[in-house]
């Protein structure tokens, strides 16, 4: 090829797309109202600013959240299934490599990380699985909190439900960790908020 | 001549209250975390309102049919009981009723054969069965307490409720009114409790069923009955889900 240009491909398939940004809303409305039915009842010595929390008051912010739970779960649902059935976790997410990662964030750091599309590098793969399991968490705790007695066994794998409530608290301190570097380098990182759009870049095959 | 403002204005209150009550979601919208942080505001405030009570409503059924009437909530020792256990009502505790037990009777309506009233003495006199459990509150908190009283469902029978009928509603004496469905008044863990740690907690009949959030466990209970037509509550009709089950 001609200067070594790459043709434009399609790096982030249409199902991926589309559940990011459905996934993208729902776990929007889930923190937003859940800051809000925290601030209800604070586990910690903090609030968070009402400006920043969604539904207006208790009864608004659990409707918010009980709504959007099912956008959260089914979509992640079918999410899982397509990487697994259609290979796009193995062949995206595998191997993983902590000493890897660690060194591509050290690289990031320092600025000199070469961001390839259409590949995700090593602390990339961490930080995707991380927080995909970051959110399984916070649905699995979520609902010990839902049903302490329906659900009991899994109320009482989490510690039982006082100790539920935290574990869904870290869980949403970790989606919300992944988030603030997540959107900084979509943002600042040229080139690669488009394609999570369009779908295409060009990118070595 | 015009009429006077205050009156012009009376004339439009029920509607200002209706609508005040239909806002009650729309004010978290206008608050704008969305707005303020998409970008964009969402005009049809209505259709999100309408969406969102289709959910809670959709929730309502979800958590019906996840309800298992044999499942019992769990159950603790004296020692993990929470002392002081937290006072919450819509009021502050110096509001709370007072109600001379002597003459009380517990009234019964609706779909009920034998609607007597009962004073304490008859429902002490019924079989009594003691439970200590987890009380969450739609708030997120939780309390372990203990809760002596008649099983709900040994009182529904003895007096011939319907127990066909979907909802047993409650007025008490603090204003306060919620209901509950039938599958959860008939489930063993649910008292109608005469004994707990203090008359504030709602002397002197308080419902009890671990199997619902605390806004659910209506105190200072007047009047009980039965029917097929959705009774609300009190905090129910201001937007929280109805069920509520735990």
């Amino acid at each position: 090829m001609v200067g070594g240009a790459d043709k434009p491909r399609t790096i982030h398939p249409l199902f991926v797309r589309v559940t990011h940004w459905v996934n993208a809303f729902a776990i929007f409305v889930m923190v937003l109202s859940g800051w809000r039915i925290y601030n209800a009842s604070p586990l910690f010595g903090f609030e968070f600013p009402k400006d920043f929390t969604l539904g207006g008051w208790l009864a608004g912010a659990l409707a918010w959240h009980f709504a959007a739970m099912w956008l959260l779960a089914l979509n992640g649902l079918a999410y899982l299934a397509y990487g697994l059935i259609s290979g796009h976790f193995r062949k995206s997410f595998l191997p993983i490599s902590f000493g890897g990662a660690f060194d591509d964030v050290l690289l990031a750091m320092r600025g000199l990380l070469n961001h390839a599309p259409g590949r995700y590098n090593a602390a990339q793969r961490v930080f995707y699985v991380g927080v995909i399991l970051a959110v399984i968490v916070a649905i699995l705790s979520g609902l010990a909190i839902w049903k302490p007695v329906q659900l009991q066994t899994l109320t009482a794998l989490m510690g039982g439900y006082e100790a539920a409530r935290r574990v869904h608290f870290f869980a949403m301190a970790a989606i919300v960790a992944f988030l603030v570097i997540h959107i900084g380098l979509a943002v600042s990182v040229k080139g690669i908020l488009a394609p999570m759009f369009t779908g295409r870049a060009e990118a070595p095959r | 001549m015009k009429p006077p403002r205050s009156e012009r204005l009376s004339a439009f209150r029920p509607q200002i209250a209706r609508l005040e009550r239909r806002l009650f979601l729309k004010q978290g919208l206008s608050l704008g975390a969305l707005s303020l942080l998409s970008g964009c505001t969402l005009k049809d405030d209505d259709a999100v309102d309408r969406l969102l009570m289709t959910m809670s409503r959709f929730n309502d059924k979800i958590q019906a049919a996840l309800f298992d009437p044999a499942k019992l909530a769990p159950t603790y020792s004296q020692a993990d009981v929470t002392t002081p256990f937290p006072f919450n009502a819509y009021y502050e505790e110096k509001d709370v009723p007072l109600i001379d037990g002597e003459s009380y009777r517990l009234q019964l309506s609706g779909l009920i054969a034998d609607k007597r009233p009962w004073s304490l003495d008859e429902l002490r006199a019924l079989p009594q069965s003691s439970q200590i459990t987890r009380l969450v509150c739609v708030e997120g908190w939780s309390a372990i307490g203990q809760w002596r009283g008649v099983a709900f469902r040994h009182f529904l029978e003895q007096v011939g409720a319907d127990l066909t009928a979907r909802y047993v509603g409650f007025k008490c004496a603090d204003k306060y009114y919620s209901s509950i469905d039938m599958p959860s008044a008939l489930h063993p863990q649910t008292l109608l409790a005469l004994d707990f740690t203090d008359a504030k907690y709602g002397y002197p009949l308080r419902l009890r069923l671990p199997t619902k959030l605390g806004f659910k466990n209506p105190k200072f209970i007047g009047e009980i009955f039965v029917t097929n037509d959705y009774p609300g509550g009190y905090w129910e009709d201001k937007g929280y889900n109805w069920f509520s089950g735990s």
